[in-house]
């Protein structure tokens, strides 16, 4: 177990009504410092109310909530978070410049460091040839690049970035990928919430899959042989006793002809039950194993309902 | 810091979206239809021979209309400029970035409100001043304790921005509007309905109008400042349209205060304690 102090976010029991309605049941979440971490679900499930807490814009109902080992709320703790809210609306009569340049006032940066950060950000963004531009003048994902840049302003130790690539084409949502990892080089860490499962499996390290505002499962991505896995192999001589024995390893053995389709918890015991196979007599001219996609384990885990 | 940045941002967002200048040019607009009217009746006094006493009790008449209209019209901006700024920005969610700011709350909004009072102040002294201005050049004539008068007339404004400030952490724009001015609309009715309970001497009557300037007290602020600010004449003759029958008293004054205080307080506690 980590830590308190190794935490960006360490939350137990966290619970959200609204007017009788229950909109996070009991959320219980550690997120190591430095970690890319996804927060998967469907509508509804409680994903941004969580992180609406988090910032301390919704107050909790009940449980507990730190980041960065303060408790939520906390305003001297702000100074190091930077976020993107989900519905990015600025101030639309500032140029973007003018954007930065306010919220990095709020955050208490200098004149002379906002003189340095902003052009770098707005280059970064790809924003610089629409400087002068007012930001009512602007496309969905150009508003996006800026609430992208505001949340970076402060060089953030911990990042929440709500829907970040919702309105960009495929060049901007590469952008914000390079991005997100160049903040996870840095040490920041950042907490993506986002609908887009290919991106979250790209970008992040963890991914917490939650509904009806419980977190149902947390998952290692980039830890392949501790991932659930469906096993093909082709394989003659399998007696229906064989085929039982494979049990051991799985729950959902599947025989049609000479292919056996195995669901098994983890990547790591496919040694093993090649080395079965061959003991019992089997002959295997083919074994492979295919991860479940994100979105396949997404639908697994939360079901195939999609929430409200 | 944080309150005179998010002071300054309310400020500029009201040049740059034009507000500030529309109201200066319809209150410049203003100034030059009094003016002219002003004109006229000044050349009428001389062409009619009019006797000095009357000569000054009309114009004094005169400023005390222009004010009347300027706090109207102070009124009406103080609420529709205001409107918005909190609710609405509740509503479309700008003001996550803002509350996620290593700021507390309170300073966002007292920031916001700053911004507004200072707006209002400039406009309610450029239209008070502007009417003075005009009928000292025309009539000779400027409102009595024209700075008590200027002060209850900016409160009036002050008052009910801070009514607007509170609404608007509870309810949505329109609801907001429809609440503010409907609480001034029953001072104003209150205020009237006390003026004539003077005239025909009915107490319970002017009751009403008391209890009304205790739901609202703007209206009894600008009955107090029209008091202060019409000539000795005007007060004693009772006649005046402008509302001295029933003069609020100076502890009116000072309930407004509080009130102001209150709504300003319920404003800042409700908004540092709801979810956004």
């Amino acid at each position: 177990m980590s830590r308190t102090s190794d935490l960006a976010i360490r939350t137990r029991g966290l619970r959200k009504v609204f007017s009788g309605k229950v909109a996070v049941r009991n959320l219980t979440l550690d997120v190591p410092r430095g970690e890319v971490f996804g927060f998967l679900g469907p509508n509804g499930a409680g994903k941004s109310t969580s992180v609406k807490i988090l910032l301390g814009l919704v107050f909790p109902t009940g449980g507990e909530a730190q980041i960065l080992g303060r408790p939520v709320g906390d305003v001297k703790t702000r100074s190091q978070v930077g976020f993107l809210p989900e519905h990015f609306r600025f101030y639309d009569w500032l140029t973007p410049a003018e954007l930065l340049k306010l919220h990095g006032r709020l955050y208490g940066m200098s004149h002379a460091k906002l003189r340095e950060r902003v052009p770098v950000l707005l280059d970064l963004l790809g924003l610089m040839p629409h400087r002068d531009k007012r930001l009512r003048d602007f496309s969905k994902g150009m508003l996006q690049r800026i609430g992208l840049a505001q949340a970076l302003l402060n060089e953030p130790d911990l990042i929440f970035l709500d829907e970040p690539t919702s309105g960009l084409d495929p060049v901007g949502r590469r952008l914000v990928r390079d991005i997100i990892k160049a903040q996870r080089d840095r040490g920041a860490t950042v907490l993506l919430n986002s609908h887009l499962l290919g991106e979250v499996e790209i970008t992040c390290n963890r991914v917490a899959f939650i509904k009806d505002g419980e977190v149902l499962e947390t998952r290692q991505l980039n830890d392949k042989l501790e991932e659930q896995t469906t096993v093909s192999i082709r394989a003659a001589n399998v007696t229906a006793e064989i085929a039982s024995g494979l049990s051991q390893w799985s729950r959902s053995v599947r025989a049609e002809g000479e292919r056996l389709t195995l669901s098994v918890g983890s990547g790591a015991v496919v040694p093993e039950i090649v080395r079965y196979l061959v003991s019992s007599g089997a002959a295997v001219y083919e074994v492979t194993p295919q991860r479940l996609s994100l979105e396949e384990r997404f639908l697994e885990i939360v079901g195939t309902d999609g929430g409200l | 810091m944080g309150i005179w940045i998010m002071a300054g941002v309310t400020f500029r967002e009201a040049a740059r979206k034009k507000m500030l200048w529309m109201a200066l040019g319809a209150g410049g607009a203003f100034l030059i239809l009094f003016g002219t009217g002003l004109h006229f009746q000044a050349k009428d006094f001389a062409a009619h021979g009019m006797s000095p006493v009357l000569r000054r009790e009309i114009s004094f008449t005169m400023v005390t209309m222009g004010l009347y209209a300027v706090d109207l019209l102070a009124v009406l901006m103080t609420i529709l400029t205001s409107i918005d700024t909190l609710s609405g920005e509740i509503a479309s969610g700008t003001i996550q970035a803002i509350a996620t700011k290593p700021l507390p709350r309170w300073q966002v909004l007292l920031g916001k409100w700053l911004g507004f009072c200072g707006m209002l102040t400039a406009y309610v002294a450029i239209m008070v001043g502007g009417v003075n201005a005009v009928t000292y050049s025309m009539a000779g004539v400027t409102a009595r304790h024209l700075l008590r008068g200027l002060s209850l007339m900016w409160m009036e404004s002050v008052v009910l921005l801070s009514v607007t400030f509170a609404f608007a952490t509870y309810f949505s724009t329109l609801t907001t509007g429809v609440l503010t001015l409907g609480l001034h609309g029953l001072a104003f009715l209150g205020g009237w309905i006390e003026q004539f309970g003077a005239i025909t001497q009915t107490q319970r009557a002017v009751n009403v109008g008391v209890i009304a300037s205790v739901l609202m007290p703007s209206e009894a602020l600008w009955r107090r400042a029209a008091f202060e600010m019409q000539s000795p004449l005007a007060n004693a003759m009772r006649i005046s349209p402008f509302s001295t029958l029933s003069i609020p008293s100076v502890s009116m004054v000072f309930y407004a205060a509080l009130y102001l205080a209150a709504a300003l307080g319920i404003a800042i506690r409700r908004f540092s304690q709801r979810d956004l």
